[in-house]
């Protein structure tokens, strides 16, 4: 099954614009499908010119850029402090890691130092976070295959996620929650007791998930062995985070290259070992994110418990000025995996530049790759399992 | 492996083509030749020793100053755990360096992503065309000089600002009040 699912080798096109593509498609006698930009399937706008030959796919070749707009310019244009709110749109669905992304690299620049609290807190909140991203991930891949009841599901709790995080920062989709040096608002009064209530009653629902949807035959059939990605492949084309590691790559940013305080945390790293089909195919993905998120529960409860007391902001100048050509590099764990800033200073208040180079951006480009020879409607999985979101991609 | 170990192990291999470490930064890098980019990369996954498996981030910086563009690639190995940052020192007039497409796949998007809002071309990339912007986009917006064109297809790009005539309200009350203390000294400067 495994096999015969596999894309086979053909032979690549050389091309030089979609005119190019759709001339040479033509004169193949092949039907050219425009799958997007607005397709419920795509997780936004996002098109797929998909060459076939009856349900059977020669290639599909995303074309991104609908969403782009231009944030590493606006980057250039504003204070450190002032990118804040806009790292938010980097990533709409987990936007507290664009926002721990960017006070890191601005904090390496500027070699400031983060209260113990503060950190507790960004970990905190950026747990919960994952939670509700993967929770969207997983839904929305169960819905994309066919199975419209999860989704409610994960919506659900993902509800009570959105209070927690609104309590925690006034904000649903768009935190703005942290700021260069610590983060902008303490712990309310018993946010602990709130979220540990919580936790109890989500990994009460997590089994449920399991039996539901994760270990539920039909599900399995329909995704085992689906596009499944080599370890070798997923590291050259620059695979993150889950992606990756349902490829059976043992690395996670929190635990090789650690940062903030997750040294001092207990989680494992879930790898996809390929235990219904393939090493690599669409049910490890979907695994992966299912197991992360009882991770996730795992390190809140320690953070709950550990948290000390003390401020939550570090000493920050007002104005943020560092020296022209320093320039810095941060890595962070997003629910999308390795999330890199990379910031070079120009002796000014603003950045001289702002490169992000996010997980969905790299999952993309291996698309093209993976979809020879597979069905339309595999298509839709491998998408869903890639967990890519459009404004991640296009910036 | 240390970034001063690699370097070393990189100047004895390729000499010249090999610059010094620059401690200066956070994060040091080397520069290198265009010329031989490719080769130093090959080497740089093949090696036993490095073992650089994934091409991390690429990006590309402008220096109108110096007329120069840089292009910066971070490389990390899965299996050796360790990191290290390239530069290649372009002419800005007109940048070109060789295409790490072979070496890594991810350079494919990355390097297109440079070639559509840079403006670096990368010699013998297999599908070098914009990737964000639409195909008949005219400028690269990330160059420091970048002018926006005022139309595209017939649109305006640019649109007026809601702020445009815009009194605050204890200015109007303000103007108000003098022109009342105006009226008022008007009327008594009439005989009565």
């Amino acid at each position: 099954m495994t096999e015969a699912r596999r894309a086979p080798e053909s032979p690549t096109m050389e091309m030089t614009s979609n005119k190019e593509i759709l001339r040479r498609i033509e004169y193949t006698g092949d039907m050219l499908l425009n799958m997007g930009p607005q397709h419920p399937s795509t997780h936004g706008v996002i098109n797929f010119l998909v060459q076939t030959d009856g349900e059977v796919m020669k290639r599909a070749i995303p074309e991104v850029g609908y969403l782009h707009r231009s944030i590493e310019k606006i980057g250039e244009k504003c204070t450190y402090n002032g990118f804040m709110p806009y790292t938010d749109r980097v990533d709409y669905i987990a936007a507290m890691f664009a926002n721990q992304g960017w006070a890191m690299v601005v904090e390496r620049l500027i070699g400031a130092e983060v209260p113990k609290r503060a950190e507790y807190c960004r970990v905190i909140a950026c747990e919960l976070n994952r939670i509700s991203s993967h929770l969207i991930s997983v839904g929305t891949m169960a819905m994309d295959v066919g199975a419209v009841t999860p989704f409610p599901y994960a919506l659900r709790e993902r509800e009570f996620i959105n209070d927690l995080l609104e309590e925690l920062c006034g904000a649903r989709l768009t935190y703005n929650y942290l700021r260069i040096g610590g983060v902008a608002f303490d712990l309310p009064e018993g946010y602990g007791e709130k979220v540990i209530t919580f936790l109890d009653h989500f990994e009460k629902i997590l089994v449920e998930f399991g039996r539901l949807i994760t270990y539920n035959e039909i599900f399995v059939q329909r995704l085992a062995g689906l596009a499944p990605i080599p370890r070798e492949m997923a590291i050259d084309y620059c695979l993150v985070g889950p992606n990756l590691r349902a490829s059976g790559v043992n690395f996670d940013v929190r635990k090789d290259e650690p940062y903030s305080i997750y040294p001092e945390l207990q989680f494992d790293v879930p790898v996809g070992h390929g235990q219904m089909g393939a090493l690599g195919d669409a049910w490890d993905r979907f695994w992966i994110r299912t197991e992360e998120m009882k991770q996730s529960c795992r390190i809140l409860r320690q953070c709950i418990a550990q948290i000390p007391k003390g401020e939550v902001m570090g000493k920050v100048p007002r104005k943020i000025k560092p020296p022209e050509g320093v320039e810095a590099y941060s890595r962070i764990e997003s629910a999308r995996g390795d999330m890199q800033y990379y910031a070079v200073s120009g002796g000014t208040e603003n950045a001289y530049r702002v490169k992000v180079r996010t997980g969905s951006f790299t999952a993309m480009g291996i698309i093209d790759a993976l979809s020879r020879g597979l069905m339309i409607a595999d298509l839709v999985a491998l998408i869903a399992s890639l967990d890519v979101v459009a404004p991640e991609i296009d910036r | 492996m240390t970034p001063e170990e690699i370097q070393r192990a990189l100047a004895e291999k390729f000499g010249e083509a090999v610059g010094a470490l620059q401690p200066a930064n956070k994060d040091p890098w080397v520069e290198v030749k265009p010329a031989s980019l490719r080769e130093v990369c090959a080497f740089l996954k093949a090696d036993p020793e490095l073992r650089f498996d994934c091409l991390m981030n690429l990006s590309a910086l402008d220096y109108p100053k110096k007329n120069q563009i840089h292009v910066v690639y971070h490389l990390y190995s899965y299996e050796k755990r360790h990191t290290f940052i390239l530069k290649a020192l372009l002419d800005r007039a007109a940048p070109a360096v060789p295409s790490l497409e072979p070496v890594w796949k991810s350079a494919d998007w990355l390097e297109r992503e440079q070639f559509d809002l840079m403006g670096v071309q990368f010699e013998g990339h297999p599908d070098l065309r914009r990737i964000l912007l639409p195909d008949d986009w005219i400028g690269n917006p990330l160059r420091k000089d970048y002018k926006e064109e005022t139309h595209y297809h017939q649109m305006s790009t640019t649109r007026e600002s809601p702020l445009d005539g815009f009194v605050r309200l204890d200015e109007l009350k303000k103007r108000a009040a003098a022109a009342s203390a105006e009226a008022a000294a008007e009327k008594k400067d009439l005989p009565s």
